[in-house]
């Protein structure tokens, strides 16, 4: 049996750009491989990937494995698990690791069952014992209201991260590190899905993920009209509005503004949670944000609890003079 | 069209966080008292699919539930909403286990069943959080998997399903047999009728044991883990929230908006 050795991580090329988890997940591969004094791989999939090769190694990487095919240009199941499968069964790393994202959460599960291995999804952080060789996970359990810890003896050892959880290297361009192309055999005929079309719903302006202020309304904003007043705050302090999953669910805003655990994970400097009453699986996805600012009427809301500064009043009374408020300082 | 739902009983994950607790010696959360179990809110959603795709075309629906203590009214409500039957995993043997062990038992299940086009799942369920099951069930059982739904029909004999994903959503189409897993962005789950909880009382559920589905006791439950859980723990909260106050909403409006220029974030 081959011996399992070195990290390996599952780098996502979106638009053609290294994902921002690709370099979280590198940084922290990177000190778990140190640690471990073993090597640190990545994989990159994809239609046209190879670009982002130097890139990886700049982030950590050791050695880069390139998977190029057409049939890789959409992420599906059947043909990126075929790729990965071999990758990891040729490589047999003693850790893998992907990022908690729409292909992360889909690929990964797939792949411990069909590796035999068990897997930790949605870690927050990631640390191993140097002795043992065990990879230790904690995640994030009922809604955000627990923590648990994990280990596995299987091989290989398999966590995705949390988005924004880990943080990466400083990019060095200095660095060296090894490419080897991957020759890619899938069956068409294997890929049981097809992607007919991609529907875009992100709402103009700036991405949510990459806001450093966003003004997010929960349930008690009782309607899209609302939402209207939030737009204009956050237009106002170049902001990104966000919602927590009432809204969303009942359609007053767009599902991709879904801040939470089966949302959106975001950390800004400023998030300002306005009628939202701060239910756990709601704080999983904004609880690493800088200063949180908790507008609600009920003083004993949850939301307090994560919040540094608090108002407790109706947001519709206090959400308009803010407004004009911020608008002067803004101007001036 | 055949389909199978799974569905878990979970804590009511809509409790009041206040009333969230550990027994940290033995690494499990203690039921919060006089809060009755609920189906996980996601699994709910999955029947409704299920439901939504009967409404449509016509079929069958075999919900299965895999635990200990069941609560036979909260279990029972897929029944009520209008789902066929009820079969129930219900043995010591099948607790407390892990994805692996769990996702093993459904699919030995599932095999029991014999005909099934759709398998829908929740896409986590609302107590683990792991969001593996369904797609450990669509490998043991060789069948395609679509995950994180929000509609799901079935056109042609195969599955067209909206996928969520970060920017918007996918449109993928899939050959049938196929496991689907539902998010929550699928919509609410509808009530049950007077008709149809009239009906599930009527309904008892098919309890099957281990060796009703041929599994090996090592492969389930607790001695089927492959992960090891070492800690489960409440995280500590700071909770040093300065509440703002002024004479007025236009007043406290003002000193809110200084305090951040104050701490420089706007």
């Amino acid at each position: 049996m081959a011996e399992y050795k070195g990290v390996m991580v599952l780098g996502e090329v979106i638009d053609g750009k290294l994902a921002a988890i690709a370099t979280e997940i590198l940084g922290c591969g990177r000190r778990l491989a140190d640690e471990l004094k073993e090597e640190l791989s990545c994989i990159l999939m994809g239609g046209e990937v190879a670009k982002v090769a130097d890139e990886v190694i700049a982030f950590g990487a050791d050695k880069v494995y390139i998977a190029e095919d057409s049939l890789l240009k959409d992420y599906r199941t059947d043909s990126y698990i075929v790729v990965t499968e071999k990758i990891v069964q040729e490589a047999t790393p003693r850790i893998l690791l992907l990022g908690q994202t729409a292909v992360g959460r889909d690929l990964a599960p797939k792949l411990a069952f069909r590796l035999g291995t068990s897997l930790a999804t949605d870690c927050l952080e990631l640390e191993v014992d140097t002795e043992a060789k065990l990879l230790s996970a904690t995640r994030s359990v009922y809604g955000g209201n627990a923590r648990a810890i994990f280990t596995s003896e299987s091989l290989p050892q398999m966590a995705t991260a949390r988005q924004k959880a880990m943080s990466p290297l400083e990019r060095d361009d200095s660095r060296k590190g090894e490419t080897i192309s991957v020759k890619v055999e899938i069956d068409p005929a294997e890929i049981r899905t097809n992607v007919i079309e991609k529907v875009k719903e992100e709402a103009v302006g700036i991405k949510l993920e990459d806001a450093s202020i966003i003004v997010s309304g929960g349930r008690g904003i009782g309607g899209p009209e609302g939402f209207k007043q939030l737009e204009e705050l956050a237009k106002i302090l170049k902001g990104a509005v966000g919602a927590s999953r009432p809204p969303c669910d009942n359609g007053w805003t767009p599902t991709t503004a879904q801040v939470g655990l089966t949302g959106k994970i975001v950390a800004p400097d400023l998030y300002i949670a306005v009628a939202i009453s701060g239910a756990s699986q709601h704080l999983a996805g904004c609880s690493g944000s800088k200063n949180i600012v908790a507008i609600n009427r009920d003083a004993e809301a949850n939301i307090f609890k994560e919040a540094c500064l608090g108002v407790v009043t109706d947001w519709k009374q206090i959400i308009p003079p803010f407004t004009e408020k911020v608008r002067e300082l803004m101007a001036g | 069209m055949n389909m199978v739902v799974c569905c878990k009983q979970v804590i009511d994950p809509e409790a009041p966080p206040a009333s969230f607790s550990i027994d940290s010696a033995a690494n499990k959360v203690i039921p919060p008292a006089g809060i009755p179990p609920v189906v996980n809110p996601f699994d709910e959603q999955a029947v409704e699919a299920a439901l939504r795709v009967k409404d449509a075309i016509g079929g069958k629906i075999t919900v299965i539930s895999l635990g200990v203590n069941l609560t036979r009214d909260v279990i029972k409500k897929p029944l009520s909403m209008g789902a066929d039957e009820l079969i129930l995993l219900e043995d010591e043997a099948f607790e407390g286990g892990d994805s692996w062990s769990t996702a093993y038992a459904l699919a030995m299940a599932i095999k029991k069943v014999g005909e099934y086009d759709i398998i829908f799942c929740g896409r986590q369920a609302s107590d683990w959080d792991a969001g593996q099951v369904g797609l450990g069930i669509a490998e043991i059982l060789g069948i395609p998997s679509v995950t994180v739904a929000k509609k799901a029909e079935v056109i042609n004999g195969k599955a067209r399903v909206e996928r969520v994903v970060a920017d918007g959503y996918e449109i993928v189409e899939v050959t049938l047999p196929a496991l689907i897993t539902i998010t929550n962005e699928l919509g609410e789950a509808r009530y049950p009728t007077l008709r149809g909880i009239m009906a599930a009382a009527k309904k008892q559920p098919i309890i099957w044991k281990p060796a009703d589905i041929e599994v090996e006791s090592s492969q389930i439950g607790a001695a089927g883990r492959r992960a090891k859980l070492v800690k489960l723990f409440q995280p500590v909260r700071e909770g040093k929230c300065e509440i703002i106050e002024g004479d007025d909403v236009a007043d406290t409006a003002a000193k809110l908006a200084m305090k951040l220029r104050g701490l420089k974030v706007i």
